[in-house]
């Protein structure tokens, strides 16, 4: 089965039963898309990520009960149960998915087709709403001519069309199919074979393969509903590939089978289950984890830009509502008003500034939250020998540069056997240089400790909504482990856990390498971390600035 | 739909705990319940509602004052009459507006009767109940920080739009929230009285037990129903017995010591975990219906009450969970 009758199927069930949640269709927008589209409800909702609350839940509709001069209350989108279309799924902003679960998991009938058009692996629709719709389905390979070579008879087999709410009543009016007892344990085994933890995944294979039954008029529950249930919706959750059962020494006998099948239970290996999953499991199953594990620790939201309409630096107004927090751009809204003043005074006859709730204009501003460079700086004798004076004359480079995009600078040594904050987050230039001078050097190299302090400012800067990025100089012969022993071999270890931990939660970090020689331990940690490298066995203090500036990305 | 019955819960022994617990004794204050996605955080939440036993409360008041003399004056309300009302449990939607969450110019009224008048908000109808907030760590700041001022002084100050009001808002906050999305700023975590971690069942068994109770409820749902919540009943009955019992219980000086002792051993910031560990072991106590405080009480309830008190150790894969165990059997043996 191709993608595409994957993608009606899907739609069929999610009509029968709207349990389901929904479907993620991952494709850009285009013809096959659009196909798809028309083959869902046509009454479905179109909504978009910048959707207003207001829009969603209803509410008090301010600028027609100003204009009216009495009480206009509107609907909300979610009041209604039914079908809905979520375009640009994976610009959703993390309240809006909340938002959007919580109305699926009241289970008052409402669906979503989530359309994800990310291009990267790491763009994609919020994990806690793909986590409730029970299909996904990858349109991208597939053209317009092959579906329109599709019999009639597969794409157009959609039961004729009724609005949402019938479907449910459709469904409940007709009796449940009956499920073989042992269905259940097979599916739940199956998903923790894929690895799959959330128990939403096992659920939803259950229903959907209720719901295949239905669709295909049986009143029981067969092997084929539950392959394809299996497939369609375990699948894209699979965290690994299951390992192949090791064959049976030997198959029973022929008969003995044949006997289990007359009687009540289904009796489907659950290799085959698997296989029908295994056929289905993306190829880049591992890339898609990896860019999951990269997004997780990132959703905090507290993002590089912000758009929001309370402060920072002000973007073009737009013709907006006075909706909560909003603020009104008044010489925008008088120049929006002005050409129509003549022809509203004759409309009205009233004289006097007439303006319209169509004429009003809303403040935007975008707020850049603030980057905070650590310097984490190695200040041990072996350091002090080489090229402690040239990694600060970089800092000191860099230290300009900051001070130009007006970016927060914090100091972080370390060397003999503990780590010290020589400076906190700061924006004063004269005092970073000051103490970055009075910096002394030797002792051992407790890489580790000097992490574990950059660490912890970056969490506080976080916390206060900064954007922390931490600069790694050393030569990377860490030889103190945390416990402040001298131990060479603990340091490293030591050292990579941080790393680990730095990397769980999304704190950006350059490492240079100032030693003589590129270090290729250094290179380990710097991946650990997904860190850019930069090895700078001769370099000047210049070009260690510039590479900085570049692996910043401005 | 009606919720799922919190006694069909299958598993997540320690989460069904520290409810039972904060329904026993309301002032343990609250449970944060944080865990992977799909474990049943907020099925057990919405469950916890039909647990609670009801209230009394003047009809209509907007702040559920359990006395006649305690309805707020801006109420307007004719006759004080008390009633049974079940305990309010109010969800806090994320991206709630502050208007909606302290209350605000009740702009209806404004409008078309030119009246200013009060509209109470999200905290007024929480007053002696629960606020719900799902994703409590996606929670934005200014909605956090209002939160953090009225739980703590148990009152909810409005200075806005002209009006000036305050009224009491006491209520028992239970979080919910997925760690892997964003972590809990410390001065929250420290309102929340309990917190747990929840896992999804690693036991093939208990997986599909789960998923067939689910169905059941889901196909046949009055008679699930009819099942499962003459069980509820009985644990909303023994919560009952339990608030009586707690007057009578005894608390040895010797469980004192051992609870100051365990703090000190993990470091707690303030004494607000010795507070709490002491009245979370009570509250057990008498859920477990035993007449004095003992250690093994100590022992069962320390890593719920103490684990989110603990300075973060980025290193500490295992969670801290893990370190108020280790600490438990170091110290109480």
């Amino acid at each position: 089965m191709d993608s595409w009758q994957q993608a009606t199927l899907a739609l069929q069930l999610l009509a029968i039963d709207p349990g389901l949640g929904g479907v993620t269709i991952r494709a850009r927008s285009g013809p096959v898309r659009d196909a798809l589209l028309r083959l869902a409800d046509p009454d479905a909702k179109r909504i978009h990520p910048a959707i207003s609350d207001e829009a969603l839940f209803g509410g008090l509709d301010l600028s027609a009960t100003l204009t009216t001069g009495h009480l206009v209350q509107e609907q909300g989108l979610l009041a209604t149960p039914g079908p809905m279309i979520l375009a640009m799924a994976e610009r959703a902003p993390v309240r809006l998915a909340a938002h959007l679960a919580v109305a699926l998991d009241k289970g008052a009938g409402h669906t979503l087709i989530a359309l994800d058009e990310g291009g990267e692996p790491d763009e994609a629709v919020d994990a806690k709403l793909a986590e409730r719709l029970a299909f996904h389905i990858e349109l991208s390979n597939i053209s317009l001519h092959e579906i329109s070579t599709i019999p009639p008879g597969s794409a157009g087999q959609r039961p004729t069309a009724p609005p949402g709410g019938r479907f449910q009543r459709d469904a409940s009016a007709r009796a449940l199919p009956y499920v073989p007892p042992d269905i259940i344990g097979q599916i739940t085994r199956i998903a923790a074979d894929l690895g799959i933890d959330s128990l939403r995944a096992p659920l939803f294979a259950l229903r959907a393969a209720k719901a295949h039954a239905i669709l295909n008029d049986r009143d029981r529950v067969t092997a084929e509903d539950v392959e394809i249930a299996c497939a369609r919706t375990l699948a894209h959750r699979a965290t690994r590939i299951p390992e192949p059962a090791p064959q049976e020494p030997e198959a029973p006998p022929p008969d003995q089978m044949e006997n289990q099948n007359t009687d009540d239970t289904l009796d489907i290996p659950d290799e085959l289950l698997l296989d029908a999953v295994r056929a289905l499991l993306p190829d880049n199953l591992l890339d898609r984890l990896a860019a999951q594990k990269a997004r997780a620790g990132r959703g905090s939201g507290t993002g590089a830009a912000r758009k929001g309409n309370r402060r920072g630096r002000p973007l073009p107004s737009r013709a907006g509502r006075l909706s909560d927090g909003a603020r009104i751009d008044i010489i925008g809204t008088l120049r929006a008003a002005a050409p129509w003043q003549k022809i509203r005074r004759n409309a009205t006859g009233q004289d006097g500034l007439q303006i319209r709730p169509a004429d009003i204009r809303v403040k935007r501003f975008e707020e850049k939250s603030d980057r905070l460079l650590i310097f984490t700086v190695d200040a041990s004798g072996s350091a002090a020998l080489t090229r402690l004076a040239e990694a600060k004359g970089a800092v000191e480079l860099l230290l300009a540069q900051a001070y130009a995009r007006r970016d927060h600078v914090a100091l972080v040594a370390f060397r003999g056997a503990e780590a010290e904050l020589l400076l906190p987050p700061t924006r004063s230039l004269v005092q970073t240089k000051r103490r970055l001078a009075g910096l002394p050097g030797g002792g051992g190299t407790p890489l580790a400790a000097g992490m574990i302090t950059a660490f912890e400012q970056a969490q506080h800067a976080q916390r206060r909504g900064l954007t922390p990025t931490i600069a790694i100089l050393t030569d990377g012969r860490a030889n103190i482990a945390l416990d402040g022993t001298a131990d060479r071999k603990q340091a490293a270890t030591d050292a990579q856990q941080v790393a680990k931990a730095l990397r769980a939660n999304g704190v950006d970090a350059i490492v240079i390498d100032t030693g003589n020689r590129p270090e290729p331990t250094l290179r380990n940690l710097a991946q650990t971390l997904d860190a850019a490298y930069l090895p700078l066995p001769r370099a000047d203090a210049h070009r260690l600035s510039q590479s900085v500036a570049t692996a910043l990305g401005d | 739909m009606t919720p799922f019955p919190f006694s069909a819960i299958v598993g997540q022994e320690e989460m069904k705990r520290a409810m039972i617990l904060t329904a026993i004794d309301a002032s343990i204050g609250g449970v944060l319940v944080f865990g992977d996605r799909g474990t049943g955080k907020s099925t057990a939440v919405r469950a916890l509602a039909a647990l609670l036993p009801p209230i009394r409360a003047i009809r209509h008041c907007p702040v559920n004052s359990a006395k006649a003399a305690d309805v707020p004056d801006w109420a307007n309300l004719k006759t004080r009459r008390a009633h049974e009302v079940p305990t309010p449990v109010v969800d806090l939607p994320l991206g709630a507006t502050e208007d909606r969450v302290t209350g605000a110019l009740d702009i209806e009224r404004a409008l078309t009767k030119g009246e200013k008048a009060f509209q109470p908000g999200l905290l007024a109808k929480a007053n002696r109940g629960y606020l719900y907030i799902d994703e409590v760590n996606l929670l934005e700041d200014h909605i956090v920080d209002l939160l953090l001022d009225v739980a703590q002084s148990g009152e909810n100050v409005v200075e806005r739009e002209g009006l000036s009001i305050r009224h009491p808002a006491r209520f028992v906050l239970v979080g919910s929230g997925n760690p892997e999305e964003g972590e809990l700023r410390p001065q929250l975590l420290d309102r929340f009285g309990l917190s747990v971690e929840v896992t999804s069942p690693k036991d093939i068994d208990t997986r599909v037990q789960v998923i067939k109770r689910r169905d059941a409820f889901e196909n046949d749902n009055a008679a699930f129903m009819l099942r499962w919540q003459a069980e509820d009943a009985a644990i909303r009955d023994r919560i009952l017995k339990a608030r009586k019992s707690l007057a009578k219980l005894k608390t040895p000086d010797k469980t004192l010591n051992d609870v100051a002792e365990l703090c000190l051993a993990l470091g707690s910031d303030g004494l607000r975990g010795e507070l709490t560990l002491l009245k979370a072991a009570r509250a057990y106590a008498a859920w477990r219906d035993d007449t004095a405080l003992t250690r093994a009480h100590i022992r069962d309830v320390a890593p719920m009450a103490l684990r989110h008190r603990l300075r973060r150790d980025p290193l500490d894969e295992a969670g801290s969970g893990t370190r108020v165990a280790r600490t438990v059997e170091d110290v109480l043996g």
